[in-house]
């Protein structure tokens, strides 16, 4: 973190004293190369923290000892909510099918075609897409799914979020990774940019967190300040460590939402505060009245201010269930949803931190192949992309074409999303997929990173 | 055969704060210890046979002391149906229209709101009745047409939307009981619906059109025949596996643990006795030993804490910044995230407990203590007075770490006006770390 940090903290640091000393047995930063006193120093509220621990250890401290172990590698899941129809994102206009299966919805030529397969085209709303695919930081996953497909929203994204066929799992795969990568005491490795916890993020051990903007992360006491105001913050997240292990599922929920949030806090506070960011995109973001770009914008951030990310979560703007009236929703999400990716992958670039991080994007299936007059129903096999500096660039599974549908007239998967998850398991995060994915080893791995 | 197991520990003031928390919106300043002094037969009746359903109090207010809005205005929606929620004398009703929109969960994002707050009504009008009437009014309901491309399914073009979600998030259960190929000949029975749209007017004359139905004969959950859209909800209503999801989904919203096996089917045969009427249900919930059960607490959803905190201090609608904080906190009234309504189980995380915090903050700092209030420096006696301020009890797990910050905050007291000033700014701290304890934010 920058010199600034350290300034504003030394501030905070004053503004405690008179607490009591941190208590005996609190564990050292063993081989992290840094003092205690230096963990006081750059992390916001970290001594107004420490007083009384409680059971769990300060996760300011958490942070930034994971923050110091090094850069680790960072997937960032995107998640297109409602089933995106695969055959308007890449339109098969190649196959003789798609013009009687699509009358009013078929993407009319023009667009740019796909290099890995001639049957294939862009919808010109995912240019940016196309174009980060020309430079081979693309791996297209032109049906991707898992054998007996389930039609339901609600069933289909539990499994992926799971990770598993398994209707019945209540960890997500990304939180079982980070049971294994992570650290008990780093709330940031795990988050979710928007209002609520990402499902793939559920861990069964360690903590994870969501932030709407990094810059919009303060707490305030209304009549409050001074000493008794800042030390509001370190105390409901006191509070929340003394709880944090109640058998009561409902208070270990809120004691570990208090007792994260105290500590996210005091590590965002350099990006900005009262909604102010201080951080400067490295790229240019598309603006809208979602805030799925602002939110990239603000992830980028903080991957370059070195904070310990491992996993990030996203829900692309839109909603992609279209049923009917495909033809005017589905453009405007697309290309939202194109040009901030492009973006954000711009921004990673910039700062010079593209080679760690790499983006999947997924929905929970694809959609019918024929069209149900102004829109298409629930389907099977859907699409996905890895996007990075890392993806191999090189599409997993084929386009298995529309003349050879399922009998509920769905297109067939040609890759399995847990062969996807347990490659980049063991590719990009070093760990072995069985521990991550049940059965985990089972399924063919698709060379995914480079 | 079994029946329904019925409390029989003590009614005091603690078990009736849990009573009108889960099946209202919280007591209102001495209300706990009223509800107590009835017992638990005469508490339960009140709430499921409410005398009167009128609003109590001053009408809600937008931030510049104007009417609200809720047809027009962005938000006013939100905080019209808040304002019903603190100032409804029938709070059980107001409760199950919350959980009816949960259950049958619609979205503003594609109706509209005048036809949202149109179903509001439907809802609450339902709100204690029969399950298989409100599933019917429901398929029919303008909002829902709309939402789930009811009025998108023609026997020309069959749109399975309604059909899935009628039997997976409705009545049955995903998977239970149907198959893909029930589906799509459900689909077929609940063609038939039509609309007209036009410029000013919108969306309107809802309307069932035989000529856009399939009149045809389907085959559906192993019964065969000319299945209308009526029929469709009564194949779904009437299954075997319906009673069992009906009691364990409404079950859920009061009690967080599954239902014993016993109370289960005890349950399902009085709703189908009682003609899948819903309130010997709630009769029978509400007094459940698992209800009262200290070890067995539930996260206050979003609205339930909002109408709460002000129904405790005693304050109404006078700003509609409820509906962005609701937003914030992950429930914007007539706008769940999907059709199977807000997820009950993950209410809390770092995000959303930072809006419990704002939401809290609303509440203060209208209240705040000024700066010349007197006050000892006791954490104890700061401690009790905050709690107070909440009409709620703390663990002792968080009044000791709340002593402990007040004390903190006391020692850093150097000069002789901070040793006169902190109380106060300390108190004024301890109500909102009280409002997003684990002991408030549960209930």
């Amino acid at each position: 973190m920058s010199h600034d940090a350290r300034i504003c903290c030394a501030e905070h640091a004053r503004a405690g004293a008179g607490l009591p000393a941190i208590e005996p047995g609190m564990p050292t930063p063993a081989g992290t190369g840094l003092s205690r006193r230096s963990f006081l120093m750059r992390s916001a509220g970290l001594a107004l923290a420490v007083y009384g621990a409680g059971r769990l250890p300060a996760f300011e401290e958490g942070i930034a000892r994971a923050q110091a172990g090094g850069p680790g590698t960072v997937l960032v899941n995107v998640f297109l909510d409602g089933g995106a129809d695969s055959l308007s994102i890449l339109a098969p206009i190649g196959d003789s099918e798609y013009r009687r299966l699509r009358p009013t919805l078929g993407i009319p030529e023009g667009g740019q075609a796909f290099s890995e397969d001639a049957r294939l085209m862009w919808n010109p709303n995912a240019a940016p897409l196309a174009a980060l695919h020309a430079e081979g930081k693309v791996s297209v996953l032109p049906a991707v799914g898992y054998t007996s497909p389930d039609q339901s929203h609600f069933v289909s994204r539990h499994y992926w979020e799971v990770g598993a066929l398994d209707a019945g799992l209540r960890s997500g795969w990304l939180g079982r990774l980070l049971d294994v990568v992570g650290s008990d005491d780093n709330p940031l490795q795990g988050v979710s940019m928007g209002g609520s916890l990402g499902p793939s993020l559920a861990a069964t051990r360690v903590p994870v967190a969501a932030v709407d903007a990094p810059e919009d992360f303060g707490f305030w006491a209304p009549g409050s300040w001074g000493p008794p105001g800042d030390l509001a913050i370190p105390a409901f997240a006191d509070v929340g460590r003394a709880l944090a292990r109640s058998r009561d599922p409902a208070v270990a929920q809120a004691a570990r939402a208090a007792a994260f949030a105290g500590g996210v806090r005091a590590s965002l506070a350099p990006l900005g505060n009262d909604g102010e960011p201080t951080y400067v995109p490295q790229a240019t973001y598309p603006t809208a009245e979602h805030r799925f770009p602002k939110r990239l914008a603000g992830l980028a951030a903080m991957l370059g201010a070195g904070l310990p990310v491992r996993c990030a979560t996203l829900t692309a703007p839109g909603a992609w269930d279209t049923h009917a009236n495909q033809a005017e929703e589905f453009p405007q999400n697309l290309k939202l949803t194109a040009d901030s990716l492009f973006a954000f992958q711009r921004d990673l670039e910039a700062r010079g931190i593209a080679d760690r991080v790499l983006t999947l994007v997924w929905t929970e299936f694809g959609r019918r192949a024929e069209e149900n007059g102004s829109g298409t129903d629930h389907g099977a096999a859907g699409i996905g992309f890895v996007i990075g500096t890392r993806a191999t660039g090189r599409m997993i599974g084929e386009f298995p074409g529309l003349a050879s549908l399922d009998p509920q007239g769905n297109l067939r998967a040609t890759s399995d999303f847990r062969g996807l998850y347990a490659a980049l398991a063991a590719d990009w995060f070093g760990v072995d997929p069985a521990a991550v994915l049940p059965g985990g080893g089972g399924f063919p791995r698709p060379a995914v990173v480079r | 055969m079994s029946r329904v197991p019925r409390y029989r520990g003590r009614f005091g003031p603690e078990q009736a704060r849990r009573l009108l928390w889960r099946a209202g919106f919280g007591p209102r300043r001495g209300q706990a210890e009223k509800l107590a002094r009835l017992g638990l037969d005469r508490a339960v009746d009140s709430l499921t046979h409410p005398r009167s359903r009128r609003l109590k109090g001053p009408a809600p207010r937008d931030e510049d002391g104007r009417p609200l809005a809720p047809r027009d205005a962005w938000g006013h929606d939100h905080c019209w149906w808040l304002d019903r929620m603190v100032r409804s004398q029938a709070p059980l009703v107001e409760r199950m229209t919350l959980v009816w929109h949960d259950w049958f969960a619609t979205s503003k994002s594609v109706a509209t709101t005048e036809l949202m707050l149109g179903q509001n009504a439907l809802l609450r009008r339902h709100a204690l009745g029969s399950f298989e009437q409100l599933a019917l009014d429901v398929t029919r309901d303008p909002a829902m047409l709309l939402w789930l491309n009811g009025v998108d399914n023609s026997k020309w073009d069959v749109n399975e939307n309604y059909a899935r979600e009628l039997m997976e998030l409705f009545t049955l259960g995903a998977g239970r009981g149907y198959g893909e190929r029930d589906v799509r000949e459900l689909a077929r029975a609940l063609t038939g619906f039509a609309y007209t749209w036009s410029e000013g007017r919108g969306p309107h004359d809802f309307r069932f059109d035989r000529e856009r139905f399939d009149a045809g004969a389907k085959r559906v959950l192993g019964k065969r025949g000319k299945f209308d859209w009526r029929d469709a909800v009564r194949l779904s209503v009437r299954h075997r596996k319906s009673p069992s999801f009906v009691v364990a989904k409404l079950w859920g919203y009061f009690i967080p643990t599954p239902p014993p096996r016993g109370t289960a089917r005890a349950l399902e045969r009085m709703y189908v006795a009682h003609g899948r009427k819903v309130r010997p249900l709630l009769d029978a919930i509400l007094r459940h030993p698992h209800l009262y059960d200290p070890g067995r607490r539930m996260v206050k959803p979003p609205v339930v804490q909002a109408a709460g905190m002000l129904r405790a201090v005693g304050r109404g609608i006078d700003t509609t910044a409820w509906s962005w904080l609701c937003d914030q906190a992950g429930q914007m009234l007539f706008e769940p995230p999907n059709v199977s309504g807000w997820d009950d189980t993950r209410w809390l995380d770092t995000a959303t407990f930072r809006a419990r915090w704002q939401m809290a903050a609303e509440i203060c700092n209208e209240a705040r203590l000024d700066d010349e209030a007197k006050r000892s420096g006791k954490p104890a006696e700061l401690v009790r007075r905050a709690a107070r301020f909440w009409d709620t009890p703390l663990s002792r797990t968080t009044r000791g770490a709340l002593e402990r910050y007040a004390g903190a905050a006391m020692a850093a007291a150097d000069q002789e006006w901070e040793r006169e000033a902190y109380p106060v700014l300390t108190e004024n701290a301890l109500r909102m770390l009280i409002a997003v304890s684990p002991d408030y934010l549960t209930s």
